[in-house]
């Protein structure tokens, strides 16, 4: 460890910091299958996690047919469509964009960029890995089960969501479904308890907070709402498992079906709402920050220039992060609760615009005349900051409630989500892995095939998503499995539909370029040394790459300044990296707004 | 000049007092909370996690109480015992809440002696604790037992609303499996301490790392943190 110079009197002793204790790996299986390194980690959740997202890639294929030549393919009947839609969601939505973002993204890179040696409890990190496949098995084993998995959408509304006209509902998959969230849960505490935990007492000598990457900042308050969000949403799955295994009524109003009456009353179907909900919304959130985040780093780092108003940034992430947990009812101006609710959540949803344009006017002040290289991630990062200003207009749309009364259930809602938390993060995925592949494998990506891939993915997106939009205005109501011979649906409508998912199958077939490009450049890409983007953060910092268990070798990294110092005036090359001492801006923190 | 600025980040911790001194614990490298340990941190954050479990349970059960259209049985009643001829309301749950209440009393004071190093009476304390803890789940499996057999179930009950049993069920018994968990852990880290794990710096058998003194004190929280809940519990469901 480098000795750190005391002031006089030897004040400001330095705290008393654990080392963390690394497990040493024995055999093959040790150190490659239950491993507790979190870069292991990071990669099996990566991996798992776009799996899944190639299962949910195929049910949309499988939903976009039917909605785009509907009757055509016989196996798809209404319950399949309805299993379909059900589980694409589901899966995006928890299994592959918060277990890549927070698993993926999070194990791989804080450690590295705070100056850790690793987690700090490497085995509960371990374990969280293990216990996220098991709730995957169970999830995809659903589809297995007899009845096949549930079809009650993926916000699984009761009472529809237990009752027998709902595939699933009154077989396994509904119970799967819960019993798979539960897990789901329980494994992203434990990771989710290392990621904070890292941030807040495992950083490096020097890493003040407010010289993290904006990678780390979103990724840990992220992680942070999870743990306080996901806790609604167990006790709704608790809930409804109870409902439909012990035939309790928590959710259940007197109800009849098949014009029996059932043994239920009582219960509050609005309740489950809002347990979901003040889980679900958040959730974008979880989503977004890591890729806010992870944006700033993308685009300071290809624009050869400093954030604009990283301190902005800190706060307004933190702001994000704190509002989320209070709007949101806004899922539910439709749903019969009290409108002066709708008023209270829909202010609170228009304030959050603030602190997000904040972000988006510091992403394009730091793009302003700075030095732009047009690599594939550069151009995944600029394609986010479009898409997800796209998306954060109808969202304005949607959180008014007057305008979202009638927009509501229709295509538009889907447009605007898919823009927002769909396309714009899936973007900033495709992005970082192209960014940091080649600190995780020794090698670049292929350049070629990766811009093929942004160009086909970012304008077949827009082609697949605006046309909804359009559709949506119309009238079009989503989740329907077909349309019908209804007066107000022109036949442009239909031919529009035939539209998206003919690229819609394009476009998802050109990932698997991006697939081809993993595993070729694994052996065949060009060796990239240890920074190739010649950028400034801890994790390009390391002795070698890829960086071997324990991180830094026999010394820990000290930092000498924030995340950002590129192209500083009177350094002999157009970035320092955090660990160079030399040259500083005048006392930390000062200059950073 | 590089070494300055480290200076500079580490000199003022030592004047700095009251609220400033959390503006220089935050701003500071390496910790956010100065000599906390990872452990204690961890279940610091753990504990409001599950702080957010249980008020959702506790929030739904007073949604589904208000908003049932039947009466909600009176818990006096429900919950009372007939002791020598004599209908004592709550009485069980008064003595199961004084029981737990006492269990955070004796873990207080193993705490106290691990920080002493004081092997065996840490031990015994801890056992104590989880005696008094294993004594709570017994008797709240006789007041299920009991209730069972009045015909409460979660899915009805003889007295009125069928959601006063599906709350009871689900809450104590969350809570319940919390307690049982705690006692578990509490035998296991006794042992430990009994042993002189600790002091040996033996290594675990999951883990393969090394104990410390410190997961008494871990383990004091979660089991301080269970029994408050229990106070609320107790305040929302027996009282209300």
């Amino acid at each position: 460890m480098v000795d750190m110079p005391l002031g006089p009197a030897g004040v400001g002793v330095p705290a008393d910091v654990e080392d963390v204790e690394l497990y040493h790996p024995h055999s093959w299986v040790t150190k490659y299958v239950f491993s507790q390194d979190a870069k292991v980690i990071a990669i099996q959740y990566s991996f798992v996690a776009l799996s899944v997202g190639l299962i949910a890639l195929v049910l949309s294929w499988l939903m976009r047919l039917q909605l785009g030549f509907p009757g055509v393919f016989s196996f798809i009947d209404a319950n399949a469509y309805y299993q379909f839609i059900t589980m694409h969601g589901m899966m995006m939505v928890v299994y592959v964009l918060t277990a890549l973002f927070l698993g993926g993204f999070g194990n791989y890179l804080i450690p590295l960029m705070v100056g850790a040696r690793d987690m700090v409890f490497p085995y509960v990190n371990m374990l969280s890995f293990w216990v996220y496949l098991l709730a995957v098995l169970v999830l995809v084993g659903s589809f297995f089960a007899p009845g096949g998995p549930t079809g009650a959408g993926w916000t699984l509304y009761p009472p529809q969501a237990i009752l027998s006209g709902t595939p699933g509902g009154q077989e396994w998959g509904i119970i799967m479904m819960l019993v798979s969230l539960m897990i789901f849960i329980i494994g992203f505490t434990m990771g989710g308890l290392n990621y904070v935990v890292t941030v807040l007492q495992a950083r490096a000598r020097g890493m003040t907070l407010m010289r993290m990457p904006l990678t780390v900042w979103g990724i840990f308050t992220a992680s942070f709402m999870a743990l306080l969000a996901f806790p609604a949403l167990f006790v709704g799955a608790v809930m409804m498992l109870f409902d439909r295994i012990f035939g309790t009524s928590f959710f259940m109003p007197a109800i009849v079906e098949m014009g029996q009456p059932l043994e239920r009353n009582g219960g509050s179907p609005l309740l489950f709402q809002h347990l979901f909900w003040f889980f679900g919304h958040p959730e974008v959130y979880i989503v977004a920050l890591p890729a806010f985040g992870i944006v700033s780093d993308l685009i300071s780092t290809h624009a050869r220039r400093n954030i604009f108003g990283y301190r902005m940034m800190v706060w307004a992430l933190l702001a994000i992060g704190a509002l989320s947990f209070v709007v949101w009812a806004h899922h539910m101006y439709v749903s019969g609760m009290n409108p002066y609710f709708g008023f209270f959540f829909a202010t609170t949803t228009l304030i959050i615009a603030v602190p997000t344009a904040i972000k988006v006017y510091n992403w394009i002040l730091t793009l302003w005349r700075g030095n732009i290289h047009l690599t594939v991630p550069m151009l995944f990062a600029l394609a986010f900051i479009v898409t997800f200003v796209n998306g954060g207009l109808t969202g304005l749309f949607l959180g008014n409630v007057v305008v979202d009364v009638p927009l509501s259930d229709t295509m538009f809602v889907v447009a605007h989500f898919h823009m927002v938390m769909g396309v714009a993060p899936i973007l900033v995925i495709f992005g970082a892995i192209y960014h940091w592949y080649p600190k995780v494998t020794g090698r670049m990506l292929d350049d070629t095939l990766g811009k093929i891939h942004f160009w086909v993915t970012f304008l077949g997106a827009y082609a697949i998503f605006f046309p909804m939009h359009y559709l949506g205005l119309m009238g079009i109501p989503r989740r329907y499995y077909e349309l019908g011979e209804m007066a107000f649906v022109p036949p442009s409508a239909h031919t529009l539909n035939a539209f998206i998912t003919i690229v819609a199958l394009i476009v998802g077939a050109t990932q698997l370029v991006f697939v081809f490009n993993l595993f070729w450049s694994l052996r065949h890409g060009r060796p990239s040394g240890g920074n190739p983007w010649r950028a400034t953060t801890l994790e390009w910092q390391t002795p070698e790459t890829p960086p071997p268990h324990g991180n830094w070798g026999k010394d820990l990294p000290v930092v000498y300044r924030w995340a950002y110092d590129y192209s500083v005036p009177g350094a002999d090359q157009d970035f320092l990296p955090q660990n160079q001492p030399g040259i500083t801006r005048a006392a930390p923190g000062s200059l950073h707004g | 000049m590089a070494e300055q600025v480290l200076t500079e980040l580490r000199t003022t911790h030592a004047e700095a007092t009251g609220l400033r001194s959390i503006a220089t614990d935050f701003s500071s490298d390496r910790q956010a909370f100065r000599n906390v340990s990872w452990g204690k941190a961890m279940m610091w954050i753990f504990l409001l996690s599950d702080t957010f479990v249980f008020s959702c349970f506790l929030i739904s059960y007073m949604t589904a109480r208000m908003s049932t259209t039947v009466p909600w049985p009176n818990p006096s009643e429900v919950f009372a015992l007939t002791i020598a001829g004599r209908s004592l309301p709550l009485i069980l749950i008064a003595i199961m809440t004084f029981v737990l209440i006492s269990s955070s009393g004796t873990m207080a004071m193993a705490v106290n002696f691990g920080y002493r190093r004081d092997r065996k009476k840490t031990a015994a304390l801890m056992l104590v604790t989880a005696l008094l803890g294993a004594t709570f789940v017994g008797m709240q499996a006789f007041e299920w037992t009991k209730l069972i057999h009045e015909g409460v179930r979660p899915w009805g009950n003889p007295w009125g609303a069928a959601q006063f049993g599906s709350s009871f069920f689900m809450i104590t018994g969350f809570h319940g499996t919390h307690v049982s968990i705690g006692v578990l852990f509490l035998l296991v880290i006794a042992r430990k301490v009994w042993r002189g794990d600790y002091d040996h710096e033996r290594r675990g058998f999951f883990t393969s790392r090394k104990g410390r003194y410190e997961s008494v004190e871990i383990m004091g929280l979660y089991w301080h943190f269970v029994d408050l809940v229990w106070v609320f519990i107790f305040a929302f469901f027996y009282l209300w």
